[in-house]
């Protein structure tokens, strides 16, 4: 029997810790990991929780990221409550196996700590690594903070291995933005936390001698799209489920999450769209706004990055008094409109709002994303509100050094 | 060219081609693509032989699987020692043996690697690969004899 872990109301924790203590307390029967930065405190803490009698579990070191990842698929299959950490290059390294482990619909959680993809190699926090899994069947979940790290990381547990769901679960949080900063968090109590999860309750596993199964099998044109489509419609209804697993979350700790999150946009006139630590930054940004000019800013944020809110998203931006949306991806976007722009631009489309909608790239490379910056933006929005069409190119780049930088410009006047 | 049913333990193998089975849709296939190996109450199916276990419909047991094969193993009762070494190193357990006696080839599951002929220690050996078209009995008639040792 594992022991439990003594902890305070209030607790100083970074979000690789928070993780971490969630990870603990939801006493994963197996974890696989291959450290790497920045989401190496996670791995690191979880191995003292090992030495020091705090998990029951086995923890497996492994020689790589697509073994660790691995040896998870493996671990599920058999029939345990498994979870691992990784980062960056360690996530594209896992890429493969993350396909395995949605389309064997193994309930796996993966706490990912946002980091840059190489080359040039650069440790920092940005959204390349979560972008890169999102038509990967994972469902993935944000954290804007160390609180959320921890509260939605236990939440992950309860959604995947809901048995309407049976899905691997991704929980995000910005590299060192989030990852290494200390804040106040409020943990459960061990037995609090463990109860919020449940029991694992193992499906179709491998070590049940009495009936033997096949994982992991090979079908070509005649099987291979049925399979395919009744995973992704598990993950579509998979909506409902994470709903109810946060509510229940609020109702034990008076902590609400929301699919999306939106901030101000009752009223709002012009509003950014952004993931991760920025919410915040754009929060912040947009109160002072309203406060020192009267501009009416909002922002949202899908929680949920998949499966895609589409249902929220287009409810938040249904609104006659919304005139001009910002989409901001921190993301390297390879040769296209950002990804947040194309997917919450296409719900905009059949909004009768209709709002204006322009892209900004941002802070690759953990490039810092200011108050003031946002403030910038969000009055770039007001001004395309104000002519009634778009006064910029629709994508453009924020804290980028040399000549300025945009593509497209609108065809609407 | 199939033996099963002319062999103890191979009625139920190779009965069906393979993609014969009901296609069903996305909402009746298997979650998680898991393909049970038996129907019914399976705790003892270890201890079972092959023709007494209620293998499930996905279970490559019953399907032919071997409509790639190139070359082919024939097998030479008269010189075989039941010696079984190459039914451990078979990889598509297509060496039929009962009570440690080597009873012949599964031709809907051999692939026709050639395992089973390079482990055979007899001389001549009791195993050796044919072109698939070969007929057994006229190969059997015309098998090679034993090697002397060079001096």
């Amino acid at each position: 029997m594992a022991k439990e872990f003594e902890l305070n109301e209030v607790e100083v924790w970074d979000g690789n810790y928070a993780a971490s203590q969630a990870l603990r307390q939801a006493q994963v029967d197996v974890v696989a990991a291959y450290p790497i930065t920045p989401s190496t405190p996670i791995v690191e803490s979880y191995g003292s929780y090992v030495a020091n009698g705090y998990i029951d579990g086995e923890f497996v070191m492994v020689e790589s990221e697509h073994a660790a990842m691995s040896g998870c698929v493996g671990a599920a299959a058999a029939g345990g409550r498994v979870a691992t950490a990784t980062s960056s290059q360690g996530f594209a390294l896992m890429a493969e196996v993350l396909y395995q482990a949605s389309g064997m619909r193994l309930p796996i959680v993966l706490t990912v700590v946002n980091r840059a993809l190489a080359s040039p190699l650069n440790v920092r926090g940005d959204h390349s690594d979560m972008y890169l899994g999102r038509d990967s069947g994972w469902i993935q979940i944000d954290s804007f903070n160390a609180q959320e790290a921890y509260d939605l990381t236990l939440c992950s547990f309860k959604i995947g291995e809901h048995l309407d769901v049976r899905l691997p679960v991704m929980v995000h949080q910005d590299g060192f933005t989030t990852s290494h900063k200390a804040q106040n968090v409020y943990p459960l109590k061990d037995s609090v936390a463990y109860n919020f999860i449940g029991d694992y309750v193992p499906v179709d596993e491998m070590l049940d001698f009495t009936r033997p199964v096949t994982h992991g099998a090979q079908t070509e044109e005649d099987w291979h799209y049925e399979h395919k489509a009744k995973q992704h419609k598990a993950l579509m209804d998979s909506r409902p489920v994470i709903d109810k697993v946060f509510a229940e979350f609020k109702e034990l700790t008076g902590r609400e999450y929301k699919r999306v999150e939106t901030y101000m946009m009752e009223d709002a006139e012009v509003a950014l769209v952004l993931l991760g630590s920025s919410v915040e930054t754009a929060v912040l940004a947009a109160k002072q706004l309203r406060e020192e000019e009267g501009l009416k800013v909002g922002v949202i944020s899908p929680r949920c990055f998949r499966p895609f809110p589409y249902d929220l998203i287009r409810e938040a931006l249904d609104n006659p008094s919304l005139k001009a949306v910002c989409c901001m991806d921190k993301s390297a976007p390879g040769g296209a409109m950002g990804t947040l722009f194309n997917e919450v631009s296409a719900a905009a489309y059949s909004t009768n709002a209709r709002p204006i909608m322009t892209n900004y790239i941002y802070g690759l490379g953990g490039r810092d994303f200011a108050v003031d910056e946002a403030k910038r933006i969000m009055k770039e929005q007001k001004a395309h509100a104000d002519a009634g069409h778009i006064t910029t190119n629709i994508q453009q780049f924020s804290g980028l050094r040399g000549p300025k930088l945009g593509f497209y410009e609108t065809r609407r006047s | 060219m199939s033996i099963t049913g002319s062999v103890p333990g191979t009625d139920k193998r190779g009965i069906r081609e393979l993609g014969a089975e009901e296609k069903v849709g996305w909402d009746e296939v298997q979650q998680g693509v898991v393909l049970n190996s038996f129907e019914g109450p399976t705790e003892n199916s270890a201890f079972l032989k092959p023709e007494d276990r209620n293998y499930a419909d996905f279970n490559s047991y019953t399907a032919t699987v071997a409509s790639w094969r190139v070359l082919k193993p024939i097998y030479n009762r008269d010189i075989c020692i039941d010696c079984q070494n190459c039914w451990v190193w078979c990889p598509d357990t297509s060496i039929i043996s009962r009570d440690k006696q080597m009873l012949g080839i599964d031709y809907d599951h051999c692939k026709g690697c050639g395992v089973c002929v390079e482990v055979c220690p007899t001389n001549p050996k009791s195993l050796l690969m044919f072109n698939e078209a070969a007929d057994n009995d006229a190969e059997l008639a015309n098998w090679p004899v034993k090697e002397k040792k060079a001096k």
